[in-house]
């Protein structure tokens, strides 16, 4: 009986096997938890409520604007090269620039969007457009103030430096994914003498922006960014749960360093 | 209609996306590969898309002789010519595209490259300038790192390299992976938002 029992278990580990990828089983259990978290915050999310931490470089989001409509100069935003459509980070800096537009469209101040990829230009045409319609300015959307440079890196780069030198926008925005072009357009930003607010997901560039931009959203500032400009209270019930998941990581980290330093190498592998 | 298709296909593909990752089962797998395939195929019909809105802006630009429209010139003869040669000629070795490819455009993109040197220069200046305590401790750890770097840091004291050896591998990679961990689960968490449809923001906000 016990055989049977031992074959059917293992026939069935089997077939769980076949069905699911094994070495992929830990992560499918962290997504689990990962998605429960999110859930019951945006369950808590209905009560309202939540509150998350001030992000100096979305504060200045508003300052900025209003520095660009008293100059009478435009507000330059880009996403950078790195990315496309499927990223996470092209997506963030999307809803920043959705929540940019619905102010730039307030304050009857002019919005360029030059981007290297003609899915993002797209999408941005959307965003700003739709922007502008629920701020109550349809008329104010230009839509040649979004458009495709180049899907060459450093083409690109040239393109949206010689957009910078030429237009000498009063506010520079560089949200989203950037590679070596980082630095080159945020220097030509500073030159210009514009205020700068910057985040990406590449901790490489973020050392540049850090140094040549007046504001910077480093880590996860910049995907919080749309609920915190919001005030969305599910979109800021994510973040909390982004928090929670932090958390467990910081303890899974700390239980590990303490297995590996006893000596208990095998823990501290299966841990980490 | 128009925010709540684009919220469906975001749900169903975004939910399929996830939910192949972990499965082995090989038709959900062709499906995945098809998928990819179709995002291929768009993406060519998207760059048709970004070409014509840069013509459009261009020749706008051109006949209305707006600001700068001299190099709008350049731009759309850069279209046209490149597009006829690649279509008459081909784009293989020997072929007159790859000539231009190679004798104007690499050397323009090496050109801007270049100027990363420059740039590093004048932002490491005003980085590393002592103005407050944190710029300090950035000097101070940047001269050890960029000493501990070259022959001249070895000649001084091995102390210098193997120190910069330790600010590289330790409180570096330290920072970095915190900052890795909080842009990995802020990436996990839009992805879950914009698939369940929460953030709907790249759309246009709620109300789109």
């Amino acid at each position: 009986m016990i055989s049977n029992i031992m074959a059917s278990a293992q026939a069935d580990g089997e077939a769980v096997s076949a069905f699911l990828h094994p070495e992929r089983i830990p992560i499918l259990i962290g997504t689990l938890i990962a998605l429960i978290i999110f859930f019951a915050y945006t369950y808590l999310a209905r009560r309202g409520g939540l509150k998350i931490r001030k992000v100096s470089g979305l504060d200045a989001v508003d300052e900025a604007i209003g520095r660009a409509t008293e100059m009478g100069k435009p507000v330059l935003f880009t996403p950078g090269w790195g990315g496309d459509i499927q990223r996470p980070t092209t997506i963030a800096a999307l809803n920043i620039l959705n929540l940019v537009a619905q102010k730039t469209a307030s304050y009857n101040c002019d919005l360029i969007f030059p981007t290297h990829d003609p899915v993002i230009m797209s999408a941005a045409e959307e965003t700003v457009q739709n922007a502008y319609i629920n701020a109550g300015h349809p008329d104010l959307y230009k839509p040649d103030n979004i458009y495709y440079t180049t899907s060459s890196q450093f083409g690109y780069a040239a393109a949206v430096d010689g957009a910078i030198s030429r237009i000498k926008p009063a506010t520079v925005m560089l949200l989203g994914t950037f590679e070596a072009e980082a630095l080159i357009l945020a220097e030509t930003g500073n030159s210009v003498g514009a205020m700068q607010i910057a985040g990406s997901d590449s901790t490489i560039q973020l050392a540049f922006f850090l140094v040549a931009c007046d504001y910077t959203l480093i880590g996860e500032e910049l995907f919080a960014a749309s609920g915190y400009l919001s005030q969305d209270q599910e979109v800021i019930s994510s973040i909390k749960a982004q928090d929670i998941m932090k958390i467990i990581i910081a303890v899974i980290l700390v239980a590990g360093t303490i297995a590996a330093t006893l000596g208990f190498e095998q823990v501290a592998e299966w841990v980490v | 209609m128009k925010t709540r298709l684009p919220i469906a296909v975001c749900f169903v593909f975004g939910l399929f996306t996830l939910f192949q990752y972990f499965t082995a089962d090989p038709t959900l797998e062709s499906i995945y590969k098809e998928i990819l395939d179709w995002m291929q195929i768009i993406f060519v019909f998207t760059l048709l898309v970004g070409v014509v809105s840069l013509a459009k802006i261009h020749s706008e630009k051109l006949i209305k002789k707006r600001t700068d429209w001299p190099y709008s010139i350049l731009t759309i003869l850069g279209i046209v010519v490149m597009a006829f040669l690649g279509f008459a000629y081909g784009t293989d070795w020997g072929t007159p595209f790859l000539w231009i490819f190679m004798n104007i455009q690499v050397p323009m993109q090496s050109t801007m490259f270049a100027l990363l040197a420059f740039y590093v220069a004048s932002a490491a200046y005003r980085g590393f300038r002592f103005r407050n305590r944190e710029a300090s401790v950035l000097l101070i750890t940047a001269l050890i790192v960029m000493m501990g770097r070259i022959p001249l840091g070895h000649m001084i004291s091995d102390i210098i390299p193997g120190t910069a050896e330790w600010i590289i591998d330790h409180p570096s990679v330290a920072a970095k992976r915190g900052i890795l961990i909080g842009i990995g689960l802020g990436s996990i968490t839009t992805a879950l938002r914009v698939i369940l449809g929460i953030e709907r923001s790249y759309l246009g906000g709620k109300g789109a």
